[in-house]
């Protein structure tokens, strides 16, 4: 099956390759940050309780959360050119991965929001906070902890979503596969050793995520 | 110009139901092959079988650690090196199902996880097979708690059927990336394309947070 694998090749190519997982990484740590600037405000529009901030935000988590998210790359990289505003592939690449993330991190929030204990807010009302007062020590710390797994799970989620940049020819690690493949004809040397590098960067998270996990259900036994 | 750009956008309509429909094929045909082998891998899984649990493991840990457009890729480009050449669209349906099935079968295992053990003693002091233990017992239960993700897996699945264009598959992002070439309104075609996937992914969306609600009481 793999009798004539070519290590050499790929060892020829490392830079490309290391080059290529560079960027996956820039890529997906800019747009996590981005990203979760993004899912606090959307999620803090949602739970104000103002209808003229609530409802568009509801549009867009929807309309993202039921469109896929290479159309969304395609509508930005097709379409920002028509309105007249020229940026690198690279940076409509981040952009569509902020406001894909944005979404389901607005959701994960609110969701750890919400799974704080009806109790707790009328205690703090009772005790004569105001609502930034309850929402800053009482809410907040609580529903942070919760939120953690699933946040790591939308960042294993969001550095997969890096490769479909490789389609706007932004150079990630795919796209290092890409170029491989079109200059030897090596499929094989080029897409195992990109889905390796993937891997790698899926156990540290999964790893991290695990753990955090761990470290909750654990607080939650006392 | 754009008025212009709209009208042939309005002639080229069918074109977008066809990608639609090819969509919708994709999606259907890949949602049900799988569901069943998601189930059948998470039942195992599920199980005692060391041997097995590892490599259905191993399995899941590639499916699930590596980018989708790479095993499209992989199923594509490689697949054919070992002996096994494939047209556009079997080799979508084979990514989706690789794919799918890992995911499924994770839901279809935690599922099965959530019963509690004594469950499976009673059931085997009944005297039925470990079979009839899974299949009478054992998986009416868990149900409750496989359905409400599972709706939202088929969501995001057919989400990633997107992801086949790139291999020439005549989808709804496909006939999009063919028409932006011809009429340079990126914002229209997309936009269009958009709409029809909501078409599809927001009624599963709601039905997803109905199911949720319900199995919650």
């Amino acid at each position: 099956m793999l009798a004539n694998f070519n290590f050499r090749i790929i060892f020829e190519y490392l830079p490309l390759f290391l080059n290529g997982l560079k960027f996956t990484f820039l890529i997906s740590l800019v747009a996590l940050a981005l990203a979760l600037v993004t899912g606090i405000i959307a999620c803090a529009c949602r739970i104000s309780g103002l209808k003229f901030l609530k409802y568009p935000v509801i549009a867009y988590i929807e309309v993202i959360r039921s469109t896929p998210l290479l159309v969304q790359i395609y509508f930005l990289y097709f379409g920002l050119p028509t309105l007249g505003i020229r940026v690198p592939e690279i940076q409509t690449g981040i952009i569509a991965l902020m406001l894909n993330s944005g979404a389901y991190i607005a959701e994960i929030i609110r969701a750890g929001i919400s799974s704080v204990d009806q109790g707790q807010i009328e205690a703090g009302q009772s005790s004569g906070l105001n609502y930034f007062q309850r929402m800053r020590f009482i809410i907040l710390p609580q529903a942070l902890g919760v939120t953690v797994p699933p946040l790591l799970g939308q960042a294993i989620v969001l550095v997969k979503d890096t490769a479909l940049l490789s389609l706007i020819s932004v150079m990630e690690l795919t796209r290092s596969g890409q170029t491989m493949t079109s200059e030897r004809f090596m499929p094989s040397e080029a897409f195992l050793t990109v889905a390796f590098f993937y891997m790698c960067i899926y156990f540290c998270l999964k790893a991290l995520a695990d753990w955090s996990q761990k470290k909750l259900i654990f607080r939650e036994a006392y | 110009m754009m008025a212009f750009y709209f009208s042939r956008l309005v002639e080229i309509f069918p074109f977008f139901l066809k990608g639609l429909w090819m969509t919708t094929k994709v999606a259907f045909l890949s949602l049900i092959i799988c569901t069943l082998i998601g189930f059948i891998l998470g039942m195992i899984r599920s199980g005692n079988n060391r041997i097995l649990k590892w490599i259905i493991g191993t399995y899941v840990a590639f499916a699930r650690g590596t980018p989708f457009v790479v095993q499209i890729f992989i199923v594509f480009f490689i697949f054919p090196e070992w002996g096994l050449q494939l047209e556009a669209f079997p080799a979508a349906l084979l990514a989706m199902a690789i794919m799918g099935s890992a995911f499924i079968c994770e839901i279809v295992a935690s599922g099965i996880n959530a019963i509690p053990k004594g469950q499976w003693e009673s059931a085997s002091s009944s005297g039925l097979t470990k079979l009839q233990q899974l299949r009478l017992v054992i998986l009416p239960q868990s149900m409750k708690v496989i359905v409400p993700p599972l709706v939202g897996q088929y969501v995001l699945l057919i989400k990633d059927t997107s992801v086949v264009s790139v291999i020439g598959v005549m989808e709804l992002t496909r006939v999009g990336w063919v028409t932006v070439v011809r009429i340079p309104e990126g914002l229209m075609v997309f936009a269009l394309v958009g709409i029809l996937y909501f078409s599809i992914s927001y009624p599963l969306i709601l039905l997803s947070n109905y199911l949720e609600q319900r199995m919650a009481l």
